[in-house]
């Protein structure tokens, strides 16, 4: 079983089989408050996900974790970095392996498996990434692995840029509030079963981190 | 878990330095720091999302670090402590963060606790006799402030602290204004070596009798760094060659003298003849030695950890939850976040009841 972890946008933990069946899935959408309700979530997710899955009723049985799954953003910085942490920090008390995933890629999968018959046109998932401007990834379908085939992305697109940007692309845009952490655990378990890697281990932060350089000692007059 | 010598993990990450400590009981296995400080030199102080990048990479590299060095393994420990605040919002969160999901992963209690209280606690690992009550001055590039601890785990009491700069923060300031690179607490050290403490008399903040009724013990940086940086403006405009070794000398003591003085008269008008001294600043010799003699003098005794334990660091913040336990307190639960602002009077927050 994979527990799988996202605090992109609000906050959000899951517990989902290899094969995909999701045993627990516990989310707070506040967009501040991550490191608050983190431990409560995982505490929840666990504690729910030795029944069973999800509306089954079976006797308390252990919680064998083989992975992690964190979600890498982009996001908000401060947030982000608090599922993050928090992923790294239950691999090494169990000892197992995480796996990055990137958020987007999660809220891709979400979209394409809304409706398994339905044929999806290319789009792009955008969430808010502040400052007058929005994080978007362009996806086309699932691959043979079952993972959205991403074609763009990510990158940040100024407010008012950001359907032009999409229109180039031939992208349908898809606004995104929400990023499921039993997806991020999905596309874990697929990557895996894949043997692939789908982001490399940093967070998906998009800018430099913001400094203002002093410029030389202030004058302060006499 | 053993009441008596638990073995516990205290994550750090309130400024620039992530802090990993294992203790057993009172006794130290590893102090591990990771600091961030050389990230920061090109900007002349600690940016916050430096920091926080930082602690996120460091974290799990330390961890790993620090139970190889302690010779055990997670699945040892008996408790998981964490820094709640104060410090700066998004480190902290970093490492509230890291605790809370390394304590579900254990299926261990966790204690989260004053970054503040943990500066005094970290003098239990010295493996000396401690007595309470002490003063304690904390002085560092993020805090200043003076406490009267009656209790370790049930009683501190914020007599004063800074109404602007940390002093760290002044040193760093000072050091740019006379060229020095960052940070600038040794740079100053180094280059006062040299040059005479009397030459300049810098003003000494909240020291004057109207300042006794309301702020008898609280500390004030930015008047003095504005009279450094007047003072150096006005010998360059008048072509005066400037002496960099007794301005800074001169203001350093300034420094000094507000914080001895103050210490002491704490010690004197709560009847308490111990000084603690804690924070990355300790590392000032000078500070060291005008609080030694000056404490002599008035018949305090003073402590100074090993500097190590003194600069922010995990392992004193694993020995302030390893007194919590010996003292038979509850763990914290799960529901609480980073405060940046945690008054000193919380030793430990959100106790489980
Ligand atoms: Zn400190």
């Amino acid at each position: 079983m994979i527990l799988g972890i996202d605090t992109s946008l609000g906050t959000s933990a899951a517990v989902v089989e290899r094969d995909g069946v999701v045993r627990a899935e516990a989310s707070s959408p506040d967009p501040l408050g991550h490191a608050e309700v983190i431990g409560l979530l995982l505490e929840a997710v666990l504690t729910e996900a030795a029944f069973g899955p999800i509306g089954a009723t079976s006797a308390a049985t252990e919680v064998e974790l083989t992975h992690v799954a964190a979600g890498m953003g982009p996001g908000p910085f401060t947030g982000l970095r608090v599922g993050i942490a928090a992923a790294r920090a239950f691999a090494l008390g169990r000892d197992i392996p995480v796996v990055a995933v990137p958020s987007h890629a999660a809220a891709a999968l979400s979209v394409l498996l809304a409706d398994p018959f339905a044929r999806v046109p290319r789009f792009a998932v955008v969430t808010d990434a502040r400052r007058r401007e929005f994080a978007y990834s362009v996806y086309d379908g699932l691959d043979d692995d079952g993972l959205p085939r991403c074609v763009a992305g990510p990158a940040l697109a100024p407010r008012d840029a950001v359907d032009e940007r999409l229109r180039e692309l031939g992208a349908e845009r898809r606004d995104v509030a929400t990023v499921s952490a039993a997806m991020i655990a999905l596309a874990a378990a697929r990557a895996v079963a894949a043997g692939r890697e789908l982001a490399d281990a940093s967070p998906l932060y998009l800018r430099a981190p913001d400094v203002t350089m002093p410029s030389g000692p202030k004058r302060v007059g006499t | 878990m053993s009441e008596h010598e638990p073995l516990v993990l205290g994550i750090e990450t309130s400024c620039d330095e992530t802090g990993i400590g294992i203790v057993r009981g009172r006794t130290l296995l590893s102090n591990t720091i990771a600091s961030s400080m050389a990230e920061h030199a090109r900007f002349g102080g600690v940016v916050p999302e430096v920091a926080a990048r930082a602690h996120l990479e460091a974290l799990e590299p330390a961890i790993r670090a620090a139970t190889a060095e302690a010779g055990v393994a997670l699945t040892d420990l008996d408790a998981i402590a964490v820094t709640s605040g104060p410090g700066l919002a998004g480190a902290l969160m970093v490492g509230v963060g890291a605790a809370k999901s390394l304590a579900v992963s254990l299926d261990r209690p966790l204690y989260a606790v004053n970054h503040l209280v943990g500066h005094i606690a970290a003098d239990i690992l010295t493996g000396e006799r401690v007595e309470y009550p002490t003063v304690a001055l904390l002085v560092s590039g993020g805090h200043t402030s003076l406490l009267l601890v009656r209790d370790l785990v049930s009683d501190v009491e914020l007599l004063g602290e800074t109404m602007d700069d940390a002093a760290g923060e002044a040193f760093d300031k000072i050091a740019r204004i006379l060229g020095l690179p960052y940070p600038g607490g040794p740079e100053i050290d180094r280059v006062a070596a040299e040059g005479d403490p009397a030459a300049i008399r810098f003003p000494r903040g909240l020291s004057r009798a109207s300042d006794m009724a309301d702020h008898r013990y609280d500390f004030s940086f930015s008047g003095l760094k504005t009279a450094v940086a007047r003072w150096v403006e006005r010998a360059e405009a008048t072509g005066e060659e400037i002496s960099v070794p007794d301005v800074a000398a001169s203001f350093r003591e300034a420094v000094i003298d507000v914080l001895v003085t103050k210490a002491l008269d704490a010690c004197q008008r709560h009847g308490v003849p111990r000084l603690l001294l804690g924070g990355g600043v300790v590392a000032n010799r000078r500070l060291r030695e005008v609080a030694l003699s000056r404490a002599e003098a008035a018949g305090v005794a003073v402590r100074i950890p090993p500097l190590t334990l003194c600069t922010d660091n995990g392992a004193m913040i694993a020995a302030l939850a390893a007194e919590l336990i010996r003292s038979g307190r509850p763990a914290s639960t799960l529901s609480f976040g980073a405060d940046s602002t945690l008054p000193v009077t919380q030793i430990q927050v959100a106790v489980s009841s």
